[in-house]
């Protein structure tokens, strides 16, 4: 079964320049999965010089004769093929070195390397919940997700995190180095783990999302495929039978919702634009429908988790009209949600749905107990309530929210702001 | 910042001064809307527990009666846990508890840390 809004595979009816990069983007995950799983993290580095050995292969080959009638399945073919040469040079090593290997050993069976469509889903399933170790930090889990699951190369994800490839590259190694510590193997959790194991696969998916739909860089191509990995991630837990729980049905129709307003949430200079200000025609109705429909099957359960709260109040934003009914929901729920778990995010945004329902002065009052002072969108939120009331008080807050704010996008969005209010100052 | 016990007491048998649906309905937001704007100032230590209404005391003489509220008026209705700079900042923020609107009242008593 295709989810839909992922880009189609296996179509090769475009331009041949374009065909490589394609297929990167599609196979290279996959055969490095599979691979992975055949070798282990104890030698991680075989998986993707193979991988990448492959490709390089293909890019010789094919500009001299061609393309071959089935891309994805040549790759594989030479894949395997390699692996397989790997395989056949180091048991003939140890065979050598180590004479009471018996020779039988130096058959390599026919299945070895596995390239079928449900070996290369449960190993990417299985390697989900191997990199998403508690032993490895937030950001190594992100990156090795975006180098193994989705195929990223190091360039991007060093994009993803406005860092360096030497960093990225560093910071992969040592993710990997511990893993091959941590004896961790690319395998399925077991039932009595998998609900554990799960809710830092969950975590990390949801960072993941937020990397791209919220991250500082203006490279809005980099920035939705970040969010569409995360929902195709995502989509695999819930094909696999064990994992198709609750929680990950609500984190998916969270993204869903979110993802819907890509179009109109970003100008065509990767800045921001703000909820209220969007053209909502360009609202993704689709994914709406698909939100609803796993909020829909997140709710046969008794588990009301923290995504199952974010789902909903993402979905009271999927509706247009500005009604008292709609904002009451959205602040109850934010209240919910800020007692299940604090964050700064939510803690402004439950103080904008105030606002809505109570009035600005009541949501003035409420913010300046929020000791949110160093945090940017805290005065961008303040100079919003002020605007009506006391221009002076906006701007102040805007001008400090343009010192404290990290990113050009940013920046040049609040600047915006403060020109509007200096601008009817003058009039 | 120090943790602090806040305990809500109420009368439980209010007869006549028992409120209307529409006032019990408010009430549950407002409820809500005050522990959200404590959450939403990381002041929100654990949401607590509300308690039923009926409930037995054991006393010295291990003679056990329906209680506790056969000699006062008012019983422990629920509690929460918050973190505040001093008593000052934590019986402020307890002015803002809903229980105060039917007449009930608010305990504040720091928690000693181990």
């Amino acid at each position: 079964m295709a989810f839909f809004f992922f880009k189609e595979e296996g179509h090769f009816d475009m331009q041949n320049d374009k065909i490589l990069p394609h297929l990167f983007r599609t196979e290279y995950r996959k055969i490095v999965a599979v691979l992975y799983r055949h070798f282990g993290f104890e030698y991680p580095e075989i998986a993707e010089d193979i991988a990448s050995d492959t490709f390089l292969t293909a890019a010789e080959t094919w500009g001299l004769k061609g393309l071959p009638e089935n891309p994805a399945a040549w790759l594989y073919t030479v894949a395997r093929n390699k692996a397989k040469d790997y395989l056949k040079r180091d048991t003939l090593f140890k065979h050598k070195v180590t004479p009471a290997i018996q020779p039988e050993s130096l058959q390599i069976p026919e299945t070895a390397i596995d390239l079928s469509e449900q070996n290369i889903n449960d190993s990417q399933l299985q390697m989900l919940f191997a990199i998403c170790h508690p032993a490895l930090s937030v950001e190594a889990q992100i990156g090795l997700a975006l180098r193994i699951l989705c195929g990223f190369g190091i360039d991007e994800v060093a994009d993803a995190f406005l860092s360096n490839k030497e960093t990225i590259n560093k910071r992969l190694f040592r993710a990997k180095e511990k893993l091959k510590e941590k004896k961790v193997k690319i395998e399925f959790p077991g039932e009595g783990e998998i609900g554990s194991r799960l809710a830092t696969v969950l975590q990390t998916l949801y960072l993941l999302f937020n990397e791209g739909y919220y991250s500082a860089s203006k490279n809005t191509i980099l920035r939705k495929d970040l969010c569409l990995e995360a929902m195709r991630l995502c989509y695999l837990l819930i094909e696999y039978k064990l994992s198709n729980v609750p929680e990950v049905n609500a984190l998916l129709s969270l993204m869903c919702f979110h993802a819907s307003r890509f179009e109109a949430r970003m100008d065509e200079n990767g800045e921001i634009i703000r909820y209220d200000e969007q053209d909502t025609t360009l609202w993704n109705k689709e994914l709406i429908t698909k939100g609803k429909y796993y909020l829909n099957q997140a709710t046969k359960g008794d588990i009301i988790s923290k995504y199952h709260l974010e789902a909903i109040i993402a979905y009271w934003h999927t509706i247009k009209e500005d009604n008292p009914e709609k904002w009451e929901n959205i602040l109850q729920l934010y209240n919910r949600l800020l007692i299940t778990a604090y964050s700064p995010v939510a803690a402004l945004n439950r103080t904008y749905a105030l606002s809505k329902v109570r009035g600005k002065a009541a949501a003035i009052a409420e913010a300046e107990k929020l000791q949110l002072k160093g945090n940017h969108l805290y005065h961008v939120l303040l100079g919003h309530l002020y605007k009506d009331t006391d221009q002076q008080k906006a701007i102040d807050h805007l001008q400090t929210a343009l010192k404290l704010a990290k990113t050009a996008a940013e920046k040049s969005r609040i600047a915006k702001d403060l020109n509007s209010l200096t601008a009817v100052k003058v009039i | 910042m120090n943790d602090f016990l806040l305990i809500f007491r109420r009368d439980f048998n209010p007869g006549e001064n028992q409120p209307s649906p529409e006032k019990l309905q408010g009430m549950m937001k407002d409820w809500q809307d005050w522990m959200g704007g404590i959450a939403a100032q990381n002041k929100l230590v654990d949401p607590g527990n509300r308690l039923a209404g009926d409930g037995k005391v054991v006393r010295a003489d291990k003679v056990i009666t329906n209680g506790p509220y056969v000699e006062i008026k008012e019983a422990i209705g629920g509690y929460i846990v918050i973190r505040a700079e001093s008593m000052d900042e934590a019986a402020e923020i307890s002015k803002g508890c809903p229980i105060l609107t039917i007449k009930g009242n608010v305990e504040v008593r720091e928690i000693i840390a181990m």
